[in-house]
Parts: structure tokens; C-alpha cells; sequence
């Protein structure tokens, strides 16, 4: 037992130590780019953790900020584990977000707790059904998931600006004038802020969105880790054709895997409608979540418990990023100071194979030799 | 391997401490940077006390003025970059100290003017409709917060300054120019997104050709985006095949693409916002003009008089809000003639120019 607890231990130290190094040299790179611009990093870095952290309404914004990423990162990984580069969550995100709006126009008279369910639940739908397209192309034809999903992203995002301006626009629904958004949730069908439950969180818009996110991660967790499917899953993504020698379904698997990591991008779509738009606006461009996602995915290194902290660490960043601006400090600081943080979680895959690499390189170097 | 790992992150650490070294040297003000550094990496955990008398040294008497961009942020060239000029021109004339906050998307419009009114900022603007449901929540938050709101209104708050522009007499007048200078009897129309605002535009404009040929046929395109250049240019590439001699836009960022494909094909644009005649002064036929930087330095300037009020101001042809620009010189006199007769007709109120596409539809071009 205790030499169990200890291996815990140092397997948590070893995959925590390369991040935490790279997190603290890519500040030091960032306060040199902060010099660069002729400002104090310490003024710069005072701030961005003030903005973030200073009291409990700005840890707030900064969960706010979190709970996206925490679905797009571990809807990213799901897919990853099985081998799936699921670059379409924004798509996924969208088709989440506008969904939901539907559905709460729908169902718009049902009482609070059963139309919040139905909300989420439409945005998973919405999410899954997107996802489900390149995940069976892929099983079936074999199409490659990252072509099919790119294209499907820009198709989400016209999709969605087109349902906003016709079919969900107030002018349409509700007779008003036109509005570039569409019709607001209903008030009974929107989020609970926790600072009704907290008040220290006074002005910050953080929800029990925030804990929903917790909990997906968790339970992806224990699909992953700790059933047949997610045994399943992660042995696609390992080896597929040992897998199928196995007796496990590739097609299956690889659309499975597809379609919840969708739904989990829907989900995201789904609470920051209900928890803090309230409505989707006609955007032109995409909401950049489900590329973040992606980052969070990296260096969480596709794990959801991993994921938690790197899309806090990645949240807490957005959010100071506010007060860093306020003092005059360029907001591309914090965009390079997350790209470093990439770069050597990144380089920690080159520095994986190193041993590797050298040793093929010296053996041919001496076999020439002999030669 | 972890020893190697780690050894590489000290090397790699070591050479950026020798480059910053480097870098600092021309610099005096950078000379205390590397010692800052180790430093800076736990920051939060105790404000060293250096910084902290930086802010107090400020006078605090001083206006500060915050602005929060949409998700174009600044540099589009366009509205953004309009507004924090107004910033600019009151930083000049009042002393007052302009802040900005460039929101990444729609989700942070809230959270960014939520920070700045915890700074007790003097008044903050949000630039673009897209803040009015953010708006509108934080005016009720902060009942003693000055907020200004740039092309919406309705809000109807006594802490809500709306700045709206009556676009579409501003497009009207270069569709009348428009209208007369085309050879082929095609116009082409680039509009950002098909919502409201950019509609007043599009009608504005049409309605400004139909007035004084009615023959011409108006090419109507819009991008579904505010920065996407190459699309711009593909759209207005189309549309001068198709026979357009003339193309005005309403679509930011967009426009560069239209400028850049007159310039290529040599046919005439028009710019919108600000005079863009910069951007290929042989190409530029005029610019729609919509102060957006006199709509915020005229609020600025109330702030600091103190007679700020909320409500609806609006900028058009009588306040010069809107119009016409020629810095390139490329307008013929009987053009600016005749653009100036609708001017004037606007001004006095002899007819209404269409801001909607029912009101475009029910448009009788009045005989001048």
C-alpha cells in the first residue's frame, strides 16, 4: 500500500515537473518581450495576477474563462485518445451554442429544472450530430476526419449566422425589429450564477457551468480510464489493427469516440448560452474555444484531470490578460506566454525520442565507420 | 532522461538571460530587467514595493476614459480605430487619460466593461451594437457608472450615452455620385454582414442611385466578415467582371480587398468610415465619412464639462456626423454639385432617406 501511494506520488511529479518548467521560463520569456515593449514585467506580471486572482469576483471571471476550455480540451482529448484529431469542435461548439437557443425557444414553457436539462441536452445533440459526420466518414471511407471537420466548422458558422438571421431572429419570432442575435433564453431557463449562492463572487458572471464542466471531466475520466469503452477507445487509439485482432471494432470505436467528443464540445456551446449569453450573435468568425482546446489538451497532456489544471492555468491567463491591457501592457504578451508554454510542452516530445534519435545516429555513424 | 530534460530547459534558460542582456543594452530603461525576472515569475505572491507607488504617482485628478473594442479590436482601419481617435483628440484637448481593452470575443464583452467600472473609470465606451444586451446589464449594475455605446440605441438608461450615426445619408450621397459617374450601369455593393446596421448602408446607397439613374442595376454581395481582405478582393474581382465600374463597401477590413482589386483593375471604389483615399488615391473615387471619432470626443467633452447625460445622440447630415470626402480631388465639380443639392435637400428635411429594405421598396427618388 504505501509502495503504491509513493509510485502515485512520483507519477504525478514526473508528468507534473515538465510543465511547471515550462510554465515558469515562459514567463521569463514573456518579461523579456514585456522589457522589449518598454514596460516593467513586474508591473505586467502584478497585474495579471491581480486580474485574475486579486479577489474572489475576478477568480470568478477567471473560472468563467475556464469552463469552455475545460470541455473543448477534453472533448480534444477523447478523440485524441483514440487517435482522432478532432479539429472540428468549433463547429461542434457552434451547432452546440445555436441548438440550445432553439430548443429554449422551444420548450420555452416548461418549468426551470426540466428545461435546463433539455437545453444541455439539445446542445449535446447539436455537438454529437456534427461530429457524428466526419466520425462515420472516417470509419466507413476512411476520409480523413481533419479535412471533413475543417470544412464542417465553416459550415457550423454560416449555418448558425443564417438560423440567427431568419429562423431564431427576434424580428422573426417575436415581430420586433431585426436584432443581429437571436431571440434571449427564457430567464428560468439560464444558468444559476454562483454569486447568487456566494455573494463574494459579487460581479463576475461565473456559473454552476463551471461545476458542470468539473464533472464532465471527471466522469470522461472514468469512461477513459476505467471502462470497457473507454478501454476500447484508447486501444484504437493506440494500435487499431491489433485492436480489431482483439475483437475490438475500429468503425465503431472511431465514430463513438467522434460523436462524444462532440457532444462534449456541444455541451460547451450549450453553457456558455445558458450560462452567460444568453443568446447567439451572428458572428464573423469562429469563437476561437475549440482551438484553445486544443492548446488545453497538449499540455493537460490529454488527460481530463491534467486538463483541469492546464485550462485553469490557460483561463486564469485570458482573464488577467484584462487588467494587463488596462495598464497599457499589449494583450499579445499573454498570447506569448501561453504559445511558450506549447512550445516546450511540445518540445517535451522532442526531448522524449532524443535518446532515440542520437542512438540510431551513432550506430549508422559507426557501422560507416566499419564500412 | 529527466536530468537531460531538465539540463536542456537550464541551457536553453541561460542563453535567454544572455540575449536579454543583449537586447537591453540600448535601452536604459531595461537595465533592471533581468534581476526582475526570477521575480516575476511569482508575482502575486508580494507586490514589490517599486511598482506599487507607480499608479500614486499619477496625478488622480486626471479623467480616465476607458474604451472597449468588439472583437475587430484595434487597427481594423475602421470603427475601432475611429473611436479611439475621438480618445486620442480629447487626450489632447482635456488632458484626460484613454484606456483600452480589445475583447477577444463576444463572451468577454461583459467581464471587460464589469473591470473597467471596478476601476471607477470616468466613462466607458463600448464600441460596436454587439455590446448592447452587455450594456444594458451593466448599466443596471452600476447605476453611477457614464457609459457610452457607439451605433445603438433604445437602451433608453440615464447612465447610457448612444452614439448613432444616420449612415444611410452618408451612403446615399456617394450613391448619387456613384449614380452618375458609372459607364456601365452597374454598381457594386460589398457589405460586411447582412444585419441591420450595415443594411442602412446598403440601402442608404441604393436609394442614392435609384434617385439619380434609375437604369443602374446595384450588385449586391455581402462577405460574412469584417476583416477578411482576400475575400474582399474575390467579391469585388466578381463583381467588375459582372460590368461594376463602381463599388462602395460597408465591411472594415473587407474593403482593403475592394481597394486592392480597383487598384489592380483600375476601376473606381469607395471607401467607407474615414477618407480612404490614402489607400490608392487614383482608385479611391470618394469615402462615405461617419465620425464615430466626433461622436466620442463629443461625449468625452460633456463628461468633462460635466453635463453628461444619457439617450440617444444622434450624428447625421446636420451635425456633419455623416457625408461625403474627397481628399484625392478625383470628384468632378458637377459631381460634388450634385451630391451637395441631395446634401442640402437632406438637410432641410425635403425627403427621408431609406434605411430598410421596406423603406428602400417604398422609395420615391424626389425630383431636385
Amino acid at each position: 500500500m504505501q509502495n503504491k501511494k509513493k509510485n502515485l506520488l512520483q507519477v504525478v511529479m514526473d508528468n507534473l515537473k515538465f510543465p511547471l518548467l515550462a510554465i515558469l521560463f515562459s514567463f521569463i520569456v514573456g518579461a523579456l518581450f514585456i522589457v522589449w515593449t518598454g514596460h516593467s514585467p513586474l508591473v505586467a506580471y502584478r497585474e495579471l495576477f491581480s486580474g485574475s486572482l486579486g479577489n474572489f469576483g475576478r477568480f470568478g471571471e477567471s473560472l468563467l474563462k475556464t469552463t469552455p476550455l475545460i470541455f473543448t480540451g477534453v472533448a480534444f482529448a477523447f478523440a485524441f485518445r483514440c487517435g482522432l484529431f478532432n479539429i472540428g469542435i468549433e463547429g461542434q461548439y457552434i451547432m452546440g451554442a445555436i441548438f440550445t437557443v432553439g430548443a429554449g425557444w422551444i420548450f420555452r414553457d416548461l418549468p426551470g429544472g426540466l428545461l435546463i436539462i433539455l437545453l444541455l441536452l439539445s446542445g449535446i445533440l447539436g455537438g454529437a450530430l456534427w461530429a457524428f459526420i466526419p466520425g462515420i466518414l472516417k470509419a466507413k471511407r476512411g476520409v480523413h476526419e481533419v479535412i471533413v471537420a475543417i470544412m464542417l466548422n465553416y459550415t457550423a458558422l454560416y449555418l448558425s449566422n443564417y438560423i440567427v438571421r431568419t429562423v431564431l431572429n427576434p424580428s422573426v419570432l417575436l415581430g420586433t425589429e431585426k436584432k443581429a442575435s437571436t431571440v434571449m433564453l427564457p430567464e428560468h431557463g439560464r444558468l444559476l450564477h454562483l454569486s447568487k449562492i456566494m455573494p463574494a463572487f459579487g460581479y463576475s458572471s461565473v456559473n454552476i457551468g463551471f461545476l458542470i464542466a468539473v464533472i464532465t471531466a471527471i466522469v470522461i475520466w472514468f469512461v477513459l480510464f476505467k471502462t470497457t469503452l473507454g478501454y476500447e477507445v484508447r486501444s484504437v487509439g493506440h494500435n487499431p489493427y491489433a485492436s480489431e485482432y482483439g475483437g475490438i471494432s475500429i468503425a465503431k470505436n472511431i465514430t463513438l469516440a467522434m460523436v462524444i467528443s462532440g457532444a462534449i464540445a456541444g455541451l460547451a456551446g450549450a453553457v456558455t448560452v445558458a450560462g452567460l449569453s444568453y443568446k447567439v450573435d451572428q458572428a464573423a468568425g469562429m469563437p476561437g474555444y475549440g482551438f484553445s482546446g486544443i492548446a488545453v489538451a497538449l499540455v493537460g497532456q490529454n488527460h481530463p484531470i491534467g486538463i483541469l489544471a492546464s485550462a485553469l492555468l490557460f483561463g486564469v491567463l485570458a482573464n488577467g490578460e484584462r487588467k494587463m491591457q488596462m495598464a497599457g501592457i499589449p494583450k499579445e504578451v499573454v498570447g506569448i506566454i501561453q504559445a511558450i508554454i506549447i512550445l516546450f510542452i511540445a518540445a517535451e516530445q522532442v526531448a522524449k525520442y532524443l535518446p532515440d534519435i542520437k542512438k540510431k545516429f551513432f550506430k549508422n555513424k559507426t557501422q560507416e565507420v566499419q564500412k | 532522461m529527466s536530468k537531460r530534460v531538465i539540463s536542456l530547459m537550464m541551457v536553453v534558460m541561460l542563453v535567454g538571460m544572455m540575449l536579454a542582456g543583449c537586447a537591453s543594452k540600448p535601452e536604459p530603461a531595461a537595465e533592471p530587467a533581468p534581476a526582475a525576472e526570477p521575480a516575476a515569475a511569482e508575482p502575486a505572491a508580494e507586490p514589490a514595493a517599486e511598482p506599487a507607488a507607480e499608479p500614486a504617482a499619477e496625478p488622480k485628478s486626471e479623467l480616465v476614459m476607458g474604451m472597449i473594442t468588439d472583437t475587430g479590436g484595434l487597427g481594423d482601419q475602421s470603427f475601432n480605430d475611429s473611436a479611439w481617435l475621438g480618445l486620442e483628440e480629447a487626450e489632447k484637448q482635456f488632458g484626460i487619460k484613454r484606456q483600452v481593452l480589445e475583447s477577444q470575443s463576444a463572451d468577454d464583452y461583459s467581464p471587460n466593461l464589469v473591470s473597467f467600472a471596478e476601476e471607477k473609470t470616468d466613462i466607458i465606451y463600448g464600441v460596436g451594437f454587439l455590446f448592447v444586451e452587455a450594456m444594458k446589464a451593466a448599466a443596471d449594475q452600476f447605476p453611477d457608472q457614464k457609459f457610452a455605446i457607439v451605433d445603438s440605441s433604445g437602451l433608453e438608461k440615464p447612465n447610457v450615452a448612444e452614439i448613432v450615426f444616420a449612415e444611410n445619408e452618408g451612403s446615399f450621397l456617394v450613391g448619387v455620385i456613384a449614380g452618375l459617374k458609372t459607364e456601365t450601369n452597374k454598381i457594386g455593393f460589398i457589405g460586411g454582414m447582412k444585419f441591420p446596421l450595415i443594411e442602412k448602408f446598403e440601402y442608404g446607397f441604393r436609394a442614392g442611385v435609384k434617385a439619380v439613374n434609375p437604369d443602374a442595376e446595384v450588385i449586391v454581395n455581402y462577405a460574412d466578415s469584417f476583416d477578411d481582405a482576400a475575400k474582399g478582393k474575390e467579391i469585388a474581382l466578381v463583381q467588375h467582371q459582372a460590368g461594376a465600374d463602381i463599388i462602395f463597401h460597408a465591411a472594415g477590413g473587407v474593403g482593403a480587398g475592394l481597394i486592392e482589386a480597383a487598384k489592380e483593375e483600375k476601376f473606381w471604389a469607395i471607401g467607407v468610415d474615414q477618407d480612404q483615399s490614402h489607400m490608392a488615391p487614383e482608385n479611391v473615387l470618394c469615402s462615405m465619412i461617419k465620425r464615430v471619432d466626433v461622436g466620442v470626443l463629443s461625449v468625452a467633452k460633456s463628461v468633462v464639462d460635466g453635463n453628461f447625460q444619457g439617450g440617444t445622440l444622434l450624428f447625421d447630415s446636420k451635425n456633419n456626423g455623416v457625408g461625403y470626402s474627397d481628399k484625392a480631388g478625383n470628384l468632378t465639380d458637377d459631381l460634388k454639385a450634385a451630391a451637395d443639392k441631395y446634401l442640402e435637400a437632406i438637410k432641410a428635411g425635403t425627403f427621408v432617406v431609406p434605411a430598410t429594405e421596406a423603406e428602400f421598396n417604398a422609395f420615391e427618388a424626389p425630383s431636385l
